[in-house]
């Protein structure tokens, strides 16, 4: 039992670490996301009303 | 008028299966205070009935009393419950920073400040106290308060659920009273940080997922598909510490009518899951909800956006991903096996990175307003606040190294590093976030004096060093001449003697705590003051405090 | 129509970052923790582990409950000055019967992991009652009213039963007796037989001779006494393993 845990933790574990890294740089360098993320860094300097866009 | 109807009989529904609710817990805590197995049991029974009966009490009065009234109208944010914490939270830090002097000057002074028959006044009784009541108590309470108020602003909608919101404030602070109650008393499971008995667990986690649904609730009326990133914080923050708590907490009652309870893992098992737990904690309670307060209360405060939105992405996923797995730093030259402890070694350093890009994209965000650091103490505590946020985070992946854990473990270098993490960091971003939302919750111009924030600022940053060098001198000290041997190759200095050496580091020590409660005194009398509108939070008084760029900003 | 539309598109996302983080913490934890209840070799192959006695147990509950652990560690670490000051490196398997455990995180006062047989048990007495009267420069705290307190062991069966849920390996035979084993233990003018049965259950269990001590640990023979207990606990803690039977470069015990 601990061959087969520890054998998947240093293969698939390792795997989605980097596969995880790698679709979160992905998201944030994606360049059709930049328009939303600029927008939505200001959404705290304006704190609006509920139910403001 | 059907939808006035509608919306009445579902204020309604939201307060009757809050009080229903509590009504089964009393009703339970009744059978248990009637049967209790122990004294202890018994009196903790009590309380909780006590005080949930007042509790429901207060609610039929107030419920009575709303008439025609919408007590959750949707077009406003819900700010009463965001009051409410801040207060708790300026009530509890006060009261943990007082028993941590307390426990200060019984090591400083063990003749003067212990009692011989006064068992619950020792030092091992108090200091769960004082940690639990910083770090759960203050901290959560801070947490509970931003949180509430973060979300509802950057989803543009009031928080979910009515009444449940009110049931996670009151539930959560029950928790802490009967928590620190135990304490006192002599309750605990002697987990550090987790030391609350089965029932008070089991409570907290209903708490817990209450807590989680109102959260996740507002974030589903969002308008905007993305969600914010502090709010990301705050998840990751409440999904964790909810994982955490439930598997360090499995444990096996005694009796169902009795305090006391068997942990279910014994030995080692149970020592790598405490320090996962511990360990994280302080990462998904001390650190990824703070930073949700920075990535919000920071760009406000200064009105700015955060430096670089992009990398705030890329410092979430990576540091809860580290994160997890550096627990067994905490068990380095243990009966741990050795690839645990490399494991939880190789991490540790790993996370050294995620933590400095999230600091540099706080610091970073005053880019272009440095003059606020002058200008405005609020602003420049919380930058303090990331600044011993780095130190801290250098310094941890360092204390993990095997060689120098060897050195700081066990000793005051240990004491010294949580508290430049929970003073500098947790502490001044929290001061930094009540009086910001005291000024904007309450709708003043200003706090009513900068000019004590100046005291508060200076009194708790010279508090702070005063603490950190004498426990670091106390630290490598007794840590160099635990190992110290003499020209015949025996141990030089018996245990005691190394007692004895850190007796002036220890007054010193609680000279720190005293300038830092001190200013924390003078921050809850600012923050009162600030809240009955005296003083420069007089209404009509010139801001004095915001930025030139808050009267520019185009209406919607 | 839309609208509902939309509001599932918004729940989808937050549920999806909800299982993101989620997945992402549990990895971690399930990697490091999970393999050390299947790997054998987390425990030494040791001589003369045994479970507590009921009187040890009840004191190990009162150190707990006055909170020893947060000043004292019981985790010596093999390195030359710790192994020197204390005694012999830890081993997994002394805290094999630990619930929960106690290595501690600071030493304010001693490592107390090899305390037991160190001091007669009028010193701890003496010491637990006022520190400062043994140990001038001493920080620890007054324990006077251990003295006064009667233990309360109405229970005590139902404590080891719940520990043998979870695996400590107690006979039904102790659980029987349990109240009378730990009245025998307290008292050495006590019934005879009472006494030679509490040892040959315990020792039968620890595998050695001279695991099992009887004293009136408090010195007071009017009643047992939470300062009774303690002292029971303090002085067999680290006392059980037999080193010189104790291979540390087998194979088995490398770690």
């Amino acid at each position: 039992m601990y061959e087969i845990l520890s054998k998947f933790a240093q293969t698939w574990g390792l795997g989605f670490f980097v596969l995880m890294f790698a679709v979160a740089v992905a998201y944030a360098l994606w360049p059709s996301n930049k328009e939303k993320f600029q927008a939505a860094a200001r959404w705290p300097l304006d704190e609006g009303e509920p139910g403001d866009e | 008028m059907s939808t006035l109807l509608k919306r009445r009989s579902s204020a309604f529904a939201s307060i009757g299966s809050v009080a229903a609710f509590t009504s089964i817990f009393a009703i339970l805590a009744l059978l248990i205070a009637s049967h209790a197995a122990d004294p202890l049991m018994g009196a903790h029974a009590w309380l909780f009935l006590g005080l949930a009966v007042a509790g429901l009490l207060a609610l039929a009065l107030w419920a009575g009393s709303l008439g025609d009234r919408d007590p959750f109208d949707q077009t406003v944010y819900e700010d009463t419950i965001v009051k409410f914490g801040v207060t708790a939270s300026m009530f509890w830090g006060i009261a943990g920073f007082l028993v941590g002097l307390i426990i200060a000057l019984q090591l400083a002074f063990p003749n003067i400040f212990y009692f011989e028959q006064l068992g619950w006044t020792n030092f091992g009784r108090l200091r769960p106290l004082h940690t639990s009541a910083v770090i759960f108590a203050f901290g959560g309470n801070v947490l509970l308060a931003t949180s509430f108020y973060v979300v509802q602003r950057t989803c543009r909608t009031r928080l979910a659920g009515g009444m449940w919101p009110w049931f996670v404030f009151w539930g959560y602070n029950l928790f802490i009273v009967i928590a620190g109650t135990g304490y006192l008393m002599g309750v605990t499971q002697s987990k550090e940080y987790a030391e609350p008995e089965w029932y008070a667990d089991l409570w907290l986690t209903i708490v817990w997922v209450a807590y989680l649904l109102v959260f996740l609730g507002t974030i589903w009326k969002r308008k905007e598909p993305h969600i914010y990133v502090a709010n990301w914080f705050y998840l990751s923050f409440i999904v964790t510490i909810a994982m955490l708590h439930i598997v360090n907490n499995l444990t096996l009652p005694v009796t169902l009518t009795g305090s006391k309870s068997y942990q279910l893992f014994g030995g080692v098992q149970d020592a790598l899951t405490q320090w996962w737990y511990g360990h994280n904690a302080v990462g998904f309670f001390l650190t990824t909800g703070f930073l949700a307060i920075m990535y919000y209360f920071i760009p406000k405060r200064v009105q700015r956006p955060v430096y670089s939105y992009r990398l705030s992405i890329v410092h979430f996923w990576s540091l809860i991903f580290i994160y997890i797995w550096a627990g067994p730093h905490h068990l380095h030259y243990t009966a741990l096996p050795q690839w645990a402890q490399t494991l939880g070694m190789t991490f540790s350093v790993m996370l050294w990175m995620p933590s400095w890009g999230g600091m540099i994209n706080g610091v970073m965000t005053l880019s272009g307003a440095w003059d606020r650091l002058r200008t405005d103490p609020v602003v420049r505590m919380m930058v303090v606040a990331l600044a011993f946020y780095g130190m801290s985070t250098f310094e941890g992946p360092l204390m993990s190294v095997r060689a120098v854990n060897a050195l700081s473990h066990y000793t005051e270098w240990g004491i010294a590093h949580v508290h430049s993490g929970s003073m500098g960091w947790v502490g001044f971003i929290s001061f930094g976030a009540l009086y910001c939302a005291t000024q904007w919750l309450w709708k003043r111009p200003s706090l009513y004096s900068l000019k004590l924030v100046e005291w508060h600022f200076w009194l708790a940053t010279i508090g702070i060093l005063f603490y950190i060098v004498a426990m670091y001198f106390a630290g490598i000290l007794e840590g160099l001449m635990w190992r110290a041997y003499n020209e015949y190759g025996f141990l030089e200095y018996s245990f005691v003697e190394t007692v004895e050496a850190k007796h002036i580091s220890y007054i010193i020590r609680a000279l720190g705590g005293s300038l830092y409660l001190t200013g924390a005194l003078i921050m809850a009398y600012n923050l009162v003051r600030t809240a009955l509108g005296h003083g420069a939070a007089a209404e009509g008084t010139r801001p004095v405090d915001a930025p030139a760029a808050a009267t520019l900003q185009p209406a919607e | 129509m839309g609208l509902m539309k939309k509001h599932e598109t918004l729940e989808r996302h937050s549920l999806a970052l909800t299982l993101g983080i989620l997945v992402t913490v549990a990895i971690g934890g399930i990697v490091e923790i999970a393999p050390l209840f299947y790997l054998e070799n987390t425990i030494e192959k040791v001589e003369g582990m045994r479970p507590y006695t009921p009187l040890e147990l009840a004191g190990r509950n009162v150190y707990i409950r006055e909170g020893c652990y947060v000043c004292h560690s019981q985790m010596v670490r093999p390195l030359r000055d710790e192994v020197e000051r204390y005694g012999h490196y830890s081993l997994a398997a002394e805290s094999m019967y630990d619930h929960p455990f106690q290595w501690g995180s600071k030493r304010t006062g001693p490592d107390l992991a090899r305390v037991g047989g160190k001091y007669s048990d009028t010193w701890h007495v003496d010491h637990l009652k006022d520190p400062q009267s043994m140990v001038p420069e001493s920080v620890m705290p007054p324990y006077a009213f251990l003295a006064d307190n009667t233990l309360h062991f109405e229970t005590i069966d139902d404590h080891l039963k719940a520990l043998r849920f979870e695996g400590v390996p107690y006979t039904d035979e102790m659980i029987e007796n349990a109240q009378a084993d730990l009245i025998a233990q307290a008292d050495p003018d006590a019934d005879y037989d009472a006494q030679d049965a509490l040892v040959a259950r315990y020792e039968e269990a620890a595998g050695r001779e001279g695991t099992v001590r009887i004293a009136d640990y408090d010195g007071n023979p009017e009643k047992v006494t939470e300062l009774d207990a303690l002292v029971a606990y303090l002085q067999m803690v680290g006392t059980l393993v037999d080193f010189s039977t104790y291979e540390a470069d087998d194979l088995d015990n490398r770690r």
